[in-house]
């Protein structure tokens, strides 16, 4: 349990794994789906998942020993080269936001973390963050920590403030759009990860097709230039039949 | 440089790999894409009457690289929102191919007149999805129905009709002369094969659907005989479909009998790069084996046994 409505599944996992990765979780009888890791370290990885809809509550209901399928690990990482970064974590964005900075600070480089959420108990890792040594800032919409409002309010600040050479985020994709929008015209490259229905992970079924890219192949993580010229991102995301829909 | 133009039901395609359905195109983009890699045409995801999500997840299983086993379960937006889709693709210049699935002869008419307003250069019937209850090979394995379906759509497209029949069944050769009669302007085979695959530790199908169907190198020798059975049988053109991920595989299905290909399963193995390869790699086959022409090449192994 991570925050009253978030909750971390550990399981033996060998392939290596980079921040970003996603893995297809397959709860048997029920639904599979994909989970970007938050925890990509040794044999033993990790994904954290915030109580959304029936499926979401019904991972969360997997206890230890329960069966279940992990194909994987699927898709690219964050280019950890950066020295200097901003990560903008809306909801649970944190979980793939928090292996990448993990690797980035064990690497040397200095990370601030922008992170949002509803409500002061709905901080995802903030413990997490600050035992790395990344520098917390804090957004929540209630106020009951750090500023009342938007993530993405504290995330224009930061930018506005001083130059980074990257800016990684990760929630949802409205939110990231504003990200980047704040960003544009600073020279700063900005990291996305994107998450979209998916099927086969395969690059093959189309479902998690954004513009002319596959969120499971091409991605998960795009720089915003790849973005920012699909007319759909932060706009308009496609149910399971393909249908594009407004979010 | 050989010429690989192929001239088929009246329509003339630049190379003859051409995108197999449910492989990338529920989305316009995505359709696009494969067109700018190089795909001769490009064949739609399957249409219905209406959105469809598809069966859950997990809906497909690999083996290596010679397999792939999927019941993705039809998903697709439905007729009424699809043209915007086929409309990028056709803007970004795209030969597209409408794929439809109906239940009867009835609704598969329904949607081929809808097709008609979208810009497709022919309609291909999905008669063959090996794992959807009430469509597909359930309406497809029967000669009578495919007649039936054929005649009823040919009624209303204004376009050549192309019947996708299925190998599931014992005369492959049957199904397409039933589509000839019903007037299909043509006949692809094959789609996927039935398949099952089960997890010893969780003693569960795989897939959630259960059954699904083969595709890739597995089933290459499979839908090859489909189209060796069907040759001289019809006299219509036909489009050979299963496992092609090399020049070589194309060049086996043309001397079959194929004047054309489909190519869904290398698109998820090797990406869409695909396409453009198996362009070049056919140019400097062709050239090495003397045939100046694919169309020279169409169904000469019959020659070989009389």
């Amino acid at each position: 349990m991570e925050t009253p409505s978030t909750v971390t599944l550990r399981f033996a996992f060998e392939p290596p794994s980079a921040p970003g990765q996603f893995v297809m979780l397959w709860i048997p009888g029920d639904d599979e789906l994909p989970m970007s890791l938050s925890y990509t370290e040794g044999r033993s990885k990790g994904v954290t998942i915030k109580a959304m809809g029936d499926t979401s509550r019904r991972v969360q209901s997997v206890r230890v020993g329960d069966p279940i399928g992990i194909r994987g690990p699927y898709g690219n990482g964050f280019d950890l080269r950066p020295r200097d970064i901003l990560i903008v974590a809306g909801g649970s964005g944190a979980a793939v936001l928090a292996p990448a900075a993990e690797r980035a600070r064990a690497a040397g480089a200095s990370v601030t973390v922008a992170l949002g959420a509803t409500t002061k108990r709905e901080l995802l890792f903030a413990d997490r963050f600050r035992s790395m040594g990344a520098r917390v800032e804090v957004a929540t919409d209630d106020g009951s920590e750090g500023e009342r409002g938007f993530v993405t309010g504290l995330a224009t600040r930061l930018v506005d403030q001083r130059s980074f050479d990257a800016v990684w985020t990760c929630g949802p994709e409205v939110m990231m759009r504003k990200v980047v929008d704040a960003a544009s015209g600073k020279r700063v490259r900005v990291s996305c990860a994107v998450e979209r229905h998916m099927k086969c992970a395969l690059g093959m079924c189309d479902a998690c097709a954004l513009g002319p890219l596959h969120v499971c192949t091409d991605g998960p993580v795009f720089e915003s230039d790849r973005l920012t010229a699909i007319p759909d991102f932060g706009r308009f995301h496609r149910d399971p039949s393909g249908r594009r829909v407004p979010f | 440089m050989a010429d690989l133009v192929v001239r088929l039901a009246g329509l003339s395609l630049r190379n003859p790999f051409v995108l197999a359905s449910g492989i990338w195109g529920e989305s316009g983009d995505s359709l696009a894409g494969a067109w700018s890699a190089g795909a001769g045409a490009v064949v739609t995801k399957s249409i219905g009457t209406s959105a469809r999500p598809g069966y859950a997840n997990p809906t497909v299983e690999t083996y290596d690289r010679w397999g792939l086993l999927n019941a993705m379960g039809l998903p697709n937006p439905g007729i009424d929102e699809y043209p915007r889709e086929i409309e990028v693709a056709r803007r970004a210049g795209a030969t597209v191919i409408g794929s439809v699935f109906g239940g009867d002869a009835e609704e598969f008419a329904r949607l081929a007149s809808r097709m008609n307003e979208t810009g497709v250069v022919a309609i291909e019937l999905n008669l063959s999805c090996p794992h959807a209850e009430g469509f597909g090979t359930e309406v497809g394995s029967d000669p009578r129905n495919v007649e039936e379906i054929v005649r009823a759509v040919v009624r209303e497209a204004r376009v050549p009709v192309i019947a996708k029949i299925t190998p599931n069944t014992a005369d492959p050769a049957a199904l397409a002369i039933a589509a000839e009669r019903g007037g299909a302007a043509a006949v692809s085979a094959i789609n996927t094969v039935r398949g099952l695959a089960i997890d010893v530790r969780l003693r569960r199908p795989v897939l959630a659907h259960g059954l699904g169907g083969l595709s890739g190198q597995a089933i290459k020798p499979v839908g090859l005989a489909c189209i060796w059975q069907i040759y001289g049988k019809v006299s219509i053109p036909l489009i050979g479909i299963g496992g092609i991920a090399s020049a070589e595989d194309a060049l086996e299905y043309v001397m079959a009998g194929a004047r054309a290909v489909e190519v869904g399963t290398a698109v998820a193995f090797d990406g869409v790069a695909v396409f453009g390869r198996l362009v070049n790699d056919l140019n400097g086959l062709l050239d090495r084996l003397g045939i100046a022409r694919l169309e020279d090449a169409v169904g000469v192994a019959h020659r070989a046994v009389g």
